[in-house]
């Protein structure tokens, strides 16, 4: 088996006392997609923030394609490659659709504050490709016709998939996606499943929480399944469908 | 009428000072949710340097932009002094300019002396429609104009102009993007010295500048930038260009020393109307 790109080792998170996450353990091989589930409050948005870096672990490691990373606040992490998609709208309100996925090239912009300002000709170049790539990326999430609109002006599903574009536009080399199915019709939810598909085709690496069972086993190389802050499971979508385990921490209720 | 015409125009020069020193509390106030009390100081101390600079025999320009780039400093010190710590409460933050800009007299007295002081600026007069007036004036009103346009531009056109907007706009989706917030809260606070001392050069020829001129020009900043509730750099302009004005006609038809009064019941007028219509202060929720 190959490096992995991502390493999370032994983590530990508690709020006041209450353990979201306790010692979790995962390893994500480049190209992978890794899908993790849970019963609510088993830890998963946790343990998205430790990697992310919106949160620090108590304990634990955090390792990233070779570098230990859990110390470095979430800007820096993002210059490293990891972009998140969170499940509520975290759009930059007063800027149109265009614009949000604008920014989040900022991870891989060079151009420096004065080149910026006093509009030297690599800041040209750069902010046209820039714009191109934006557009591209609103393109993929199907949202070209919307470039211009005000970004809260979307409806809640399309402002998640504003995000998506947004992370991609920084070009990533791990995508953590949070219930990204959540509230999406089925048509909406067939061309996410084909957007993810694509990615996954493009060589990303790709973490997604899930909630619907059926959407998770169907795309996910690989399903971790935390319960309580701990791993109780994980091993092909066939494997975990098996599980007793499983099954009765999770299947068992949600079906 | 000529005499109105003056007055306007006159007005229009002195609200520019205003909307300046009220865009540069608004840049640094979207980015950082501080209200920098040091905004004033930034544009007399590049006032001061730039009497000294021309006094040495610097040429015009020259000296007024390296002012401007004192000013600049000025407010990145500042910022590194109020916010350099991550996760510095903008309460705290704000008082820490409060100190600085209290600091800042005793700099300058220190430096300057507590004379006032001024140099010329444009030289001669221009007369439209039988209005007669200093032709800097035209020169503050053009500055300002091209400001404005250029920090527009900034703030669409650029990629730290996106990331500014990103940090006023939602600061955890910023870092989740790889912005660092704290360093856009100084350069804010460098954009904000360098609007400040803008400011400051251009309405020194006008205006004869103290070490505590800060106080009447963040009086009119700030009446400028709560038009627009602190956050709006367009109503900032317009809030400037009417204060000034305003100030103006008291000052051409009653008595010039009302003029401090007139910023204070504007400023007052404006938030009392806001805070009935919304909270004037609004927080993003996210």
């Amino acid at each position: 088996m190959s490096e992995p790109l991502l390493s999370v080792e032994s983590v530990y998170r508690s709020f006041g006392g209450v353990f979201a996450v306790r010692g979790v353990d995962l390893t994500v091989a480049p190209g992978e997609l890794r899908g993790v589930i849970g019963p609510n409050g088993a830890g998963k948005s946790t343990l998205f923030s430790l990697i992310g870096g919106q949160l620090a672990a108590d304990r634990g490691t955090v390792t990233f394609a070779g570098d230990r990373i859990d110390r470095l606040p979430a800007h820096r992490r993002a210059h490293l490659g990891i972009a998140i998609v969170f499940q509520g709208a975290r759009i930059f309100r007063g800027m149109t659709a265009l614009e949000n996925v604008m920014v989040g090239a900022h991870a891989t912009t060079r151009a420096g504050f004065l080149r910026g300002t006093l509009r030297l000709p690599p800041h040209y170049r750069e902010e046209r490709e820039i714009r191109q790539r934006a557009r591209e990326a609103l393109g993929r999430v199907g949202l070209a016709d919307w470039a211009d609109r005000a970004a809260e002006a979307l409806p809640l599903g399309q402002q998640r998939a504003l995000q998506v574009a947004r992370a991609l536009c920084g070009r990533p080399r791990l995508l953590l996606l949070d219930e990204p199915a959540a509230g999406l019709r089925a048509a909406e939810r067939e061309a996410l499943a084909q957007l993810i598909e694509e990615l996954k085709a493009g060589g990303l690496t790709m973490i997604k929480i899930e909630h619907d069972v059926a959407f998770v086993t169907r795309l996910a190389d690989r399903v971790t399944v935390l319960d309580l802050g701990r791993v109780i499971a994980e091993g092909t979508p066939a494997e975990i469908r098996a599980d007793p385990a499983v099954v009765a921490a999770y299947l068992g209720t949600a079906a | 009428m000529s005499e109105l015409l003056q007055y306007l125009i006159t007005g229009v020069g002195g609200g520019c000072a205003f909307a300046l020193v009220g865009s540069g509390l608004v840049a640094i106030y979207r980015v950082t949710r501080v209200v920098n009390f040091a905004q004033g100081a930034f544009a007399v101390i590049a006032a001061l340097t730039a009497s000294t600079l021309l006094a040495t025999g610097l040429p015009h320009g020259l000296a007024e932009g390296l002012a401007v780039a004192v000013g600049a400093l000025t407010g990145l010190l500042v910022g590194l002094v109020a916010i350099g710590k991550p996760g510095t409460p903008p309460g705290a933050a704000l008082i820490a300019t409060l100190g600085l800009g209290v600091f800042a007299y005793a700099v300058e007295v220190l430096i300057w002396g507590d004379q006032p002081r001024s140099f010329p600026g444009v030289p001669g007069a221009v007369e439209i429609f039988g209005a007669r007036f200093q032709a800097h004036y035209l020169l503050i009103i053009g500055a300002t104009l091209a400001v404005f346009a250029g920090m527009g531009l900034l703030f669409t056109r650029t990629d730290v102009g996106r990331a500014l907007s990103a940090c006023a706009s939602n600061p955890y989706a910023a870092k989740v993007v790889g912005i660092s917030v704290t360093r856009m809260g100084l350069v804010s606070f460098a954009i904000g010295g360098a609007l400040g001392g803008l400011a400051g050069v251009l309405v020194t020829p006008i205006q004869l500048v103290t070490f505590d001129y800060d106080v009447t020009l963040i009086v009119g900043g700030f009446a400028a930038a709560i038009l627009g509730g602190l956050v709006r750099p367009a109503l900032t302009l317009a809030g400037g260009l009417l204060l000034g004005v305003a100030q103006a006609l008291v000052a051409g038809y009653g008595n010039a020393a009302y003029q401090m009064e007139v910023a204070l019941v504007l400023m007052l007028a404006v938030m009392v109307w806001q805070a009935a219509r919304k909270p004037i202060v609004q927080e993003e929720t996210a």
